[in-house]
């Protein structure tokens, strides 16, 4: 597919960034920060995001969704990145929805997507153990009882945990990588919110789950794991792309303004050229995130690609934010000015699911070196 | 389409009946790339054969209208004969600065007279061009250049000197700016005119480079005289051609860091220097530094595909391709580094069968030039800050 936006994704892009912009922007998010609601987000915001129809836009028509694709899905959630908008869009619709999506059974399919799609339900996925993300190093317990499974396991960075009515647990036994859909009674949860000031947590199992808890085991360990964690990876990009973008443009804007030895700093060359240059990488974020999203459109092979684009975005996201603070001098490490919650979001974006050094070894491996 | 499928029939027929079978080789080395002129260099003389051919159909610049030598061939046409082409294994019969650069810019500049002039003998590779731009003292800052032309009725005498003037020592004319007035800001007065090269009070003095080739030139004009039929466009507008053909050269350019082999550079490291039983390259910071370049060559090429695909929705040339000449040249820099990390010893071999004559050596050194010709990396993230940013002058 082209690398070409149609009129109808820049409508929906050009809408989607109007609506957050006015209700779901960086203010909103100070506000959320200083006072943060029990369940982790907004339920009225969280409640138009639905109203719009943004939480089917990528589920199929068959389980209630709108069958739009995935490109409109990561138009939305850079505009997200751009505006800091909290909600638990990423966990239920991004994470939790491709998931299931990918390696639910159908029955989990027809339950949980058409909910998804409407908004009627906030799910999260656990599936790091650790201090980092490592798909080979899961050791989640899985014991078969009676008709269902004995699970124990305790998951870490897990985004919106709070608020959650379901998780998509993923570990890995003896047999290989296991999956089940867990309702919230049947965990509990320690909150532990990160830099970002979003809710997220630890979550920990310890419980018997009926047999149709545990999610298709064949397509899980036939590639429908690595293929759900790729498409997610793309889209935690996309906001990477908005938060960069949005951070750099600030700093760009500042730049013009602030005066120093009686000029312009934008005139002083030794800012010109890294402003340039980072100018040119972000250029390059686009294009490559937009490559990842139509590629997931396209039901290309995304090996090769997925790691490329996370590991892309999250270089690229460490510099502009760092740019960002860097450039701004002293009133950037403020806490009363805004470019330090750019810097925060991305870095958790990052570590969401593996960071640069682990996208970009991936990356290596997967092209033969 | 049926129109389309005919002419893929027809384009068959003809160049199986007419490319020679050493046409139909892969070129080696700069001397199998023909460039005519009144001295053609040559290393086969089927080279000069086979131009001819296709020049007699207008197919060595075949989307040129045929009232000017060209082909008269669609966009379509022409990808379809470049595809026949690419079939049997066919060389381009003609490659010169006549057809890439001033071309196009008489086309869009020139009057009629000048292109009947001009064109007709640049498609049939007998006349080879060279271009006089860049100066001992206006290098980056190439609008204060002060190669001065005096206007002498029907005719200019030029003086001053050029530099960097690639196959100057092999050109027949040259295209060159000239400053035909003093008065104005440094970007008017700037002229754009073309001679013979074989005229009078004109030397060329070829340039040693640390790749060991001499591609580029000292040029000296002593009282050269230039015809005024030979000024295109207007006197003191020539800025406007010269950063028209800029454009031109930096797109050029930037494809340089395109080229890649069959094998990755990650995987000739793994040849050369193995692997671990992850299948991990076993120089472990060299592993990374490869990587970090084969994705952000991926990302370079999403980003030239995006910026056409646009161009060819109508959505315009975006922002984006301002940093392709930057980027690309940076890229095929740190390409070339790596190749030196990658094969080692023998990447600095320079002379000898075993080194294939220092193929690799001296692609990096010559790739060094690649961020400085055509406009530094320097300038060109000045006119990223500038005309970009919306950055001002210090």
């Amino acid at each position: 597919m082209s690398l070409v936006l149609n009129e109808e994704e820049i409508m929906l892009r050009d809408s989607a960034a109007g609506f957050l912009a006015e209700t779901a922007n960086v203010e909103a998010f100070r506000k959320h920060r200083d006072n943060p609601p029990p369940t982790g987000f907004d339920q009225a915001l969280w409640g138009s995001i639905a109203e719009m129809g943004w939480c089917g836009i990528a589920i199929d028509e068959a389980h209630g969704g709108l069958g739009y694709g995935f490109t409109g899905l990561g138009l939305i959630i850079e505009q997200m990145g751009k505006n800091l908008t909290v909600s638990p869009f990423n966990s239920t619709v991004l994470m939790a929805g491709t998931a299931i999506a990918q390696f639910g059974t159908e029955a989990q399919k027809q339950e949980w997507l058409p909910k998804i799609a409407a908004g009627e339900v906030v799910m999260a996925l656990a599936i790091q153990e650790g201090s980092h993300f490592d798909l080979e190093g899961l050791s989640t317990s899985v014991l078969a009882q009676g008709d269902g499974f004995a699970v124990k396991a305790e998951k870490r960075q897990v985004l919106d945990a709070m608020g959650a009515d379901a998780y998509v647990v993923v570990g890995k036994d003896a047999s290989g990588y296991q999956a089940f859909v867990v309702a919230a009674d049947q965990v509990s949860i320690r909150d532990q919110s990160m830099v970002d000031a979003r809710s997220s947590g630890t979550v920990a199992i310890d419980a018997t789950l009926s047999a149709d808890a545990q999610m298709d085991i064949e397509s899980l360990n036939k590639g429908g794991l690595e293929r759900a964690l790729d498409v997610i990876n793309i889209g935690l990009a996309a906001e990477l792309l908005g938060v960069s973008v949005e951070a750099f443009e600030r700093t760009v804007g500042f730049l013009r303004e602030r005066k120093q030895f009686g000029k312009v700093i934008g005139s002083f060359q030794g800012l010109q050229h890294r402003a340039a240059d980072l100018f040119a990488e972000l250029e390059l974020c686009k294009a490559i995130v937009l490559k990842g999203l139509r590629a997931v459109d396209a039901g290309d092979d995304l090996s090769g690609l997925a790691s490329a684009v996370k590991a892309k975005l999250a270089q690229i996201s460490q510099r502009a934010t760092n740019e960002g603070v860097q450039m701004h001098g002293g009133i950037g490490m403020t806490d009363e000015y805004d470019i330090g919650f750019f810097i925060k979001r991305a870095r958790v974006l990052e570590h969401t699911l593996g960071d640069f050094h682990y996208h970009l070894d991936r990356y290596a491996l997967q092209g033969g070196y | 389409m049926s129109d389309l499928n005919t002419f893929r029939t027809e384009a068959r027929a003809w160049l199986e009946a007419n490319c020679p079978e050493s046409m139909r080789v892969p070129i080696r080395s700069f001397e199998d790339i023909y460039n005519g002129g009144r001295n053609p260099e040559m290393s086969h003389p089927d080279q000069k054969v086979w131009c001819d051919r296709m020049a007699e159909r207008g197919w060595t610049v075949p989307e040129w209208p045929t009232a000017y030598g060209g082909g008269g061939l669609s966009k379509e046409e022409t990808k379809v004969l470049r595809e026949e082409m690419a079939r049997i294994g066919a060389r381009p019969a003609l490659d010169s600065f006549g057809i890439s650069m001033l071309g196009p810019a008489l086309l869009k500049f020139g009057n009629e007279e000048q292109k009947l002039e001009h064109l007709p003998p640049i498609v049939r590779g007998e006349i080879r061009w060279c271009q006089g731009y860049s100066e001992p003292n206006a290098g980056s800052d190439l609008a204060s250049l002060a190669t001065r032309a005096e206007d002498k009725g029907d005719h200019y005498i030029v003086n001053g000197q050029k530099i960097w003037t690639s196959y100057a020592d092999k050109a027949d004319w040259i295209f060159c700016l000239v400053r035909t007035d003093n008065t104005g800001s440094k970007h008017e007065g700037i002229s754009f005119v073309l001679f013979d090269m074989a005229t009078p009070g004109v030397t060329t003095r070829p340039i040693k480079l640390i790749s060991g080739s001499s591609p580029f030139c000292e040029t000296f004009f002593d009282d050269v005289p230039v015809l005024k039929k030979n000024l295109v466009g207007e006197e003191g507008k020539g800025w406007t051609i010269a950063k028209y053909l800029l454009t031109h050269e930096r797109e050029m350019i930037s494809s340089f860091g395109a080229a890649s082999g069959k094998k990755t550079l990650g995987q000739r490291a793994v040849h050369n220097m193995g692997a671990d039983v992850s299948g991990r390259l076993r120089a472990g910071t060299l592993r990374s530094v490869i990587a970090q370049y084969q994705l952000d060559t991926l990302a370079f090429g999403a980003t030239m595909e995006k910026v056409t695909a646009e161009a060819k929705a109508g959505q315009g040339l975006g922002p984006a391709s301002s940093i392709f000449k930057y980027y690309g040249t940076e890229l095929n820099k740190r390409r070339n580094e790596l190749l030196l990390s990658v094969e080692g010893e023998s990447a600095l071999g320079w002379d000898g069968e075993e080194y294939s004559e220092g193929e690799i050596a001296r692609a990096w050194l010559r790739s060094k030039g690649n961020s400085i010709e055509g406009g530094t990396s320097e300038v060109q993230l000045n006119i990223v800050a500038k005309r970009v940013l919306g950055l001002p002058d210090a």
